[in-house]
């Protein structure tokens, strides 16, 4: 398994998410945003958090038209693997790799806290690991995370199964209490039509160590690596 | 060749910002405003002189950045010539 980690000036994330594969056992290289071509052999291409150019625009705008992500956009076309975690999920939604738009919090706050998330399908690269209507513990940190899209994606989404996470109790209840900076229908992550592009807010990589108070960020990474090759 | 480009939400998009706004000049005690919506405006300057291209450029540059259509409007307007 070989995963591309996507570096944008601004990108700050890319240590977590390099660590986290690394411990799943990915080989892990580093990618800048100015290259034309993904490394030969890539089976998962990781877009990590942060604040590419510095939020210029809208989150993930700048970013979403940089020249690596035509390799992005090859790379998805022909079925390999595409993780956008926070700032990466703007990234995709800006690049056109999913639908939708993540807008500022609902109260207008930097939100950053533990966060529970109910898996909603345990049938795709991403989630194989979990239970399917299991309360993973992990945690957000952003301020344009509410994710918004029209009625007829939204319904899209749910209809076909594409809604990946959403925001819970540590029971796995969707409650609005939960959904902490408004998202329509507590949608935490999405994937794409095919199954094969992840965009989600929270961060799985934090939460992989039991030194920093949990380790079910992991199971997301153990899935993609026991995944990949047969997706790619 | 100068234009002005505006970006403003859809009607229907939530707009958090534009209701903090609206919050803040009711406490300032401004009256008489029933709502806010914020958007962007970018001056563009073009090396053209042909209005024709100046237009298809700007509207290239709306649809591939300046706005995102799920949520946004744009609106062009050429300013002043050279």
């Amino acid at each position: 398994m070989k995963s591309a980690v996507i570096v944008f000036p601004g990108s700050n994330r890319e240590g977590d998410v390099m660590r986290a594969l690394a411990q799943a056992g990915s080989q892990v290289e580093k990618v800048w945003h100015a290259e034309t071509q993904l490394p030969s052999g890539t089976d998962l291409v990781v877009l990590p958090g942060g604040f590419s150019y510095g939020d210029y625009l809208r989150c993930g705008a700048i970013a979403g038209r940089a020249t690596v992500m035509d390799a992005v956009r090859a790379h998805a076309a022909r079925g390999g693997l595409v993780l956008g975690i926070c700032n990466g999920f703007q990234i995709l939604c800006e690049s056109g790799l999913l639908p939708g738009i993540l807008m500022r919090n609902a109260n207008l706050k930097f939100i950053c806290h533990r966060q529970f998330l109910r898996v909603e399908r345990n049938d795709t690269a991403f989630t194989k690991r979990y239970a399917k209507g299991q309360a993973i513990d992990v945690c957000v940190a952003h301020g344009e995370g509410n994710y918004t899209a029209d009625a007829d994606t939204l319904r899209r989404l749910e209809g076909d199964g594409l809604v990946a996470f959403r925001y819970s109790d540590a029971r796995g209840d969707v409650t609005d209490d939960a959904n902490r900076n408004g998202s329509m229908n507590s949608i935490a992550g999405i994937y794409s039509e095919k199954l094969n592009v992840l965009g989600m807010m929270p961060h799985p990589e934090n939460l992989i160590e039991d030194l920093v108070g949990g380790t079910d960020g992991r199971g997301l990474f153990e899935s993609l690596v026991s995944s990949a090759g047969r997706a790619a | 060749m100068k234009a002005r480009v505006t970006v403003t939400l859809k009607n229907g998009v939530l707009d958090p910002q534009g209701k903090a706004i609206e919050g803040a000049l009711k406490s300032l005690g401004v009256e008489g405003i029933d709502g806010v919506r914020q958007g962007k405006v970018f001056d563009i300057e073009l090396g053209t002189a042909d209005k024709m291209e100046a237009e298809s450029a700007l509207k290239a540059a709306c649809e591939k950045l300046l706005a995102n259509t799920v949520i946004e409007n744009y609106n062009v307007s050429i300013t002043g010539g050279d």
